[in-house]
């Protein structure tokens, strides 16, 4: 049985519709995250599983129960807030027995809950104070708390790492990670953060205007997008996108690019002839495609990998270099646009001079220029 | 206003700044003379004020002025003083102030937390609700409490003074609960929070602030009030404003114009009190009507 | 509310209770406000003289009313009145403020004292200045008094002044008011922005005529409002200063009301006399509250 099961969910705000057929099964123990730019319907789902929100069409099942008109607090659901939304009044300890004091829970193992709970997150010497008192990342946890105490089926995040500053964020979501491995609960978390999506779930649905554009796990997201939408979102320096044909040489297929910013051509091949039947790229021969590849899977020639099957080596001109420390992003011009490779720190490249750029065949991938989809 | 002296970029030279402090203090001059001449000659004995003038101190200072307009002057049928209507006024203040901001808050409260299609024009309407003149429900308020029998009545004065103060206390929790994040809400509706808990739980411990603004601007205006009291009381119910102006305009006998003096400060004393002890709140209270969306 | 999803109890109950919680008041003000306002309205079109009645006139009532002497006197006044008390008020408020706004040493006790005549019952202030501009005991005969007799100031007696007294008065209550207003509102201007103006070497006279008055708006309409709504209401102050007098010299259609429904029995015409006075009030309010609250239906 699935454990939330979202089925044909469609919202919409009079004849505004803001949510699209989402079908999203999430197993028990799964870690599912909704990621997006602002506007793209993200909390407004989130909010539906809450039941603070109604749903327009479609259904909502928790446990295979239908949560359809459900109250929020018969859902047994939790959720922690962008802004944590600690109750000012009250302390720590307040805060976090307050929602089972709602629900009857007598005093004696609401103390006990209260105990448990904060010595899990390590905040029982901030017990007794105010939520005015407390650091950003102290009401993170409380906020935690406030959810974890409820042992409910499905933890709900909204963007609660946004308010935090950089170093805290990544301290904080190690630290979900691992409550999410200790407690093995259902979470489904909302951010617009694409690192955090990557590095928390289990699986990524992407969202954009409503729909979702892919559902998958992080490497799925990754290495094949479905569109272009969700590669240029996922992955940071973003993914390579530029125009190219589809060619034929020999038994292979191959895209043919332009190099920096004269009129070369190149051909890079793209898949041998044995895997050539399988693929829909003969549908395109000649035609002018989109070819996407990430900066990591160009490099300098020493840096390139090993395994891989195909490796294509350009020469271009180097436009910027951009040293940071671990890696070297070294900018270029393929196919009329400008491309970002990540090379080696200690790479011999300088601005204005030639470079052989070493470019990964194998993690490519092709668009359709007019529908955005990925071409397989 | 709880800021204090922000530092502007403005200079002034210093010519410039000694005719600011001269215009400043003839203007405080100007709101404090009248009131203060009354305060001086409400010491005075009669015959020092008519014979006298109103700025010169009292050469023999006398508080019989305001024992008498406490207790022994003729205001209405009885020489009763001023004091049954000082009562008189606390027994509808205090009521029509606690109705008023308690309706005040959980309207207040609806209107910012639990919004439905159609609030924005019912909280129109009910802003609309300060403004108007009262001359316009003066007509049918005096039949219908005439109907039910409580015209001249205490009751009957809470009654009006509650209906036409609910506009103005929605207005202040309605601006001030807007600022509360609506997460609270949610939070405490997963908690398992209802309606009332809420209220209770959440949004009351918070509110200290905008209560105590709410009720020194109800209680100053129910206190200053004169139209409802002249319209709708009868001798034994009307407040102390009915009854100053009574005091003050009767045109029999000597004019004893420090009694009268020592009434209008009497009946002044509680606003002014409230306005001294709390003024921060007042002035919030003054900021906090306008209509801020 | 959706029609695919059917709430359950709690949801229900959670949604009903708001509009339960809501409605006594709704329908105090339903009633005896816009209730009241129809009944008044209703009224005004028939002949009720001491008592209401039912017999329509139409508009002869207010045909009668623009031709009393009375009304025209009331609304002069109005007018003179209500003009004088808002241009006063607000430059009076507004220079009080740009002055305390200097920094001046003593603002915190200054304020208070310009504010406090808020507190004062409109009776009380119009019995302190009914004395103080009294010529046999006030003013006047204070400085004759002191010698100077030839100084003369019995408006409150004459016939064509009279409503300058009241002016005098009012101001002296609600200046105070406005200029907190623009005290709040200058103190919420942005010092950066007053930094770059006298780096671009603007004067002072200049800042202020160019970039703080106008960044002032929102305080000047706010005050221009609240004012109105003071002048066209204000009856106790009347009262207690002139009682209407000398005569009828300093008669407002508030006053007017009260005399011709309660004293006179000539409800009909008091009717329509109040109609008159909320419909110039609704002309000034319902613009107002609809700009304002305008942002407020999509939040």
């Amino acid at each position: 049985m699935t454990f939330l099961d979202i089925k044909d969910v469609s919202k919409s705000y009079g004849k505004v519709t803001v949510l699209h057929d989402i079908n999203i099964a999430v197993d028990e123990g799964e870690f599912l995250v909704l990621v997006g730019p602002s506007g793209c319907g993200k909390s407004t789902l989130l909010n539906m599983i809450a039941g603070l929100e109604e749903i327009t069409a479609g259904s909502m099942a928790i446990k295979g129960r239908e949560m359809n008109g459900v109250h929020p607090s018969k859902r047994n659901i939790a959720m922690v807030f962008q802004s944590y939304a600690l109750y000012p009044n009250m302390t720590v300890a307040e805060n976090i027995s307050f929602g089972l004091e709602m629900h009857g829970v007598p005093k004696a193992e609401r103390l006990a809950a209260v105990r448990d709970v904060s010595g899990m997150l390590q905040i029982e010497p901030l017990l007794e104070r105010k939520p005015s008192q407390l650091s950003g990342g102290q009401r993170q946890r409380v906020a935690m708390g406030r959810a974890l105490v409820r042992n409910p089926d499905v933890f709900l995040f909204d963007e609660p790492l946004s308010n935090l500053d950089a170093k805290l964020r990544v301290d904080m979501r190690t630290e979900i990670k691992k409550l999410h491995h200790k407690l093995g609960s259902t979470i489904v978390y909302v951010t617009h953060d694409q690192i955090e999506a990557m590095t928390l779930s289990t699986r990524i649905a992407v969202m954009n205007g409503g729909h979702i554009q892919q559902l998958g796990t992080p490497k799925e997201i990754y290495d094949n997008p479905a569109n272009m939408f969700v590669a240029s979102f996922m992955g940071s320096p973003s993914m390579n996108i530029f125009p190219a044909t589809i060619r034929e040489k020999g038994s292979a297929l191959g895209v043919e690019i332009s190099v920096g910013l004269g009129a070369d051509k190149k051909h890079l091949k793209l898949i041998d002839g044995g895997k050539r039947a399988k693929s829909e790229l003969h549908n395109f021969i000649n035609k002018d495609v989109l070819l996407g590849i990430r900066p990591e899977a160009i490099t300098d020639p020493d840096g390139a990998d090993r395994n891989a099957q195909i490796i294509e080596l350009v020469e271009n001109v180097v436009d910027v270099t951009e040293p940071a420390g671990s890696d070297t992003y070294v900018v270029s011009h393929l196919g009329g646009q400008e491309v970002v490779a990540r090379m080696r720190a200690d790479a011999v490249v300088k601005p204005g001079e030639g470079a052989v750029f070493a470019l990964n065949m194998d993690r490519a991938v092709v668009f359709d220029p007019k529908t955005e989809q990925r071409i397989d | 206003m709880a800021s204090i002296t922000q530092d502007t970029a403005i200079n002034t030279g210093r010519v410039s700044r000694a005719l600011i402090y001269l215009f400043l203090l003839l203007f405080a001059f100007y709101y404090l003379l009248p009131f203060g001449v009354m305060v001086l000659n409400s010491l005075k004995p009669l015959d020092e004020i008519l014979s006298g003038n109103m700025i010169a101190l009292p050469t023999s200072w006398t508080i019989e002025p305001w024992l008498k307009a406490w207790s022994t002057a003729q205001v209405g049928i009885e020489p009763t003083g001023l004091a049954p209507y000082f009562w008189n006024s606390i027994k509808i203040v205090v009521p029509a102030v606690t109705i008023s901001t308690l309706l005040g808050a959980f309207n207040g409260y609806v209107f910012t937390k639990w919004r439905f299609k159609g609030d924005t024009i019912l909280f129109g309407l009910m802003l609309f609700s300060c403004f108007i003149p009262f001359q316009i429900v003066l007509i049918p308020m005096a039949r219908i409490l005439g109907m039910t029998g409580l015209a001249g009545s205490t009751g009957g004065l809470i009654f009006v003074h509650v209906i036409y103060g609910i506009g103005f206390t929605t207005l202040y929790f309605r601006n001030y609960y807007k600022a509360i994040p609506n997460e609270l809400v949610m939070a405490a509706q997963i908690d398992g929070a209802g309606f009332f808990q809420i209220f209770y739980r959440i949004m009351l411990p918070v509110s200290g602030p905008i209560i105590v603004v709410c009720v020194i601007w109800q209680f100053t205006n129910i206190w200053n009030d004169f139209l409802f009291g002249a319209s709708f009381a009868d001798f034994d119910s009307q407040p102390m404003t009915v009854a100053l102006n009574n005091l003050v305009s009767s045109s029999t006998g000597v004019k004893e114009y420090n009694v009268h003096f020592a009434g209008a400060i009497i009946a002044a004393l509680p606003t002014l009190l409230v306005y001294v002890i709390a003024g921060r709140y007042f002035v919030r209270g003054l900021m906090a009507g306008s209509v801020k969306g | 509310m959706s029609s695919y999803s059917k709430p359950d109890m709690t949801s229900r109950v959670q949604s009903i209770l708001p509009k339960i919680v809501l409605s006594p008041s709704l329908f105090l003000i339903l009633i005896f406000v816009y209730g009241f306002i129809l009944f008044s309205t209703v009224l005004s079109f028939t002949d009720s003289k001491m008592l209401p009645s039912y017999d329509f006139v139409g508009f002869s009532n207010y045909v009668k009313l623009f031709g009393l002497r009375h009304w025209s006197i009331a609304l002069t006044n109005l007018v003179i009145f209500g003009v004088l008390y808002i241009v006063i008020c607000t430059l009076l408020g507004l220079v009080l403020a740009i002055f305390l706004d200097q920094k001046i040493r003593g603002e915190g006790f200054l304020r208070p004292i310009y504010l406090y005549p808020m507190a004062l019952s409109f009776i009380v202030t119009g019995t302190a200045w009914k004395w103080f501009l009294d010529p046999g005991i006030g003013l006047e005969h204070t400085m004759h008094q002191l010698g100077w007799e030839s100084f003369a100031f019995n408006w409150i007696k004459d016939r064509n002044m009279a409503i300058y007294t009241v002016v005098i008065a009012a101001v002296w209550q609600t200046s105070g008011f406005v200029m907190a207003m623009f005290l709040a509102g200058l103190r919420g201007i942005d010092n950066q922005i007053l930094k770059a103006a006298q780096i671009d070497g603007a004067s002072n006279l200049n800042l202020y005529r160019r970039i703080i008055i106008p960044q002032l708006r929102p305080a000047f309409l706010s005050a221009f409002v609240i004012l109105c709504h003071l002048a066209i209401k204000s009856y106790d102050l009347v009262i207690a200063l002139t009682n209407g007098g000398p005569g009828r010299a300093t008669e407002v259609p508030s006053t007017f009301m009260y005399s011709y429904t309660f004293a006179r029995n000539q409800m009909g015409i008091g009717a329509s006399s109040a109609v008159i006075m909320l419909l110039t009030i609704a002309s000034v309010i319902v613009p107002y509250l609809y700009a304002e609250l305008k942002e407020n239906k999509h939040g």
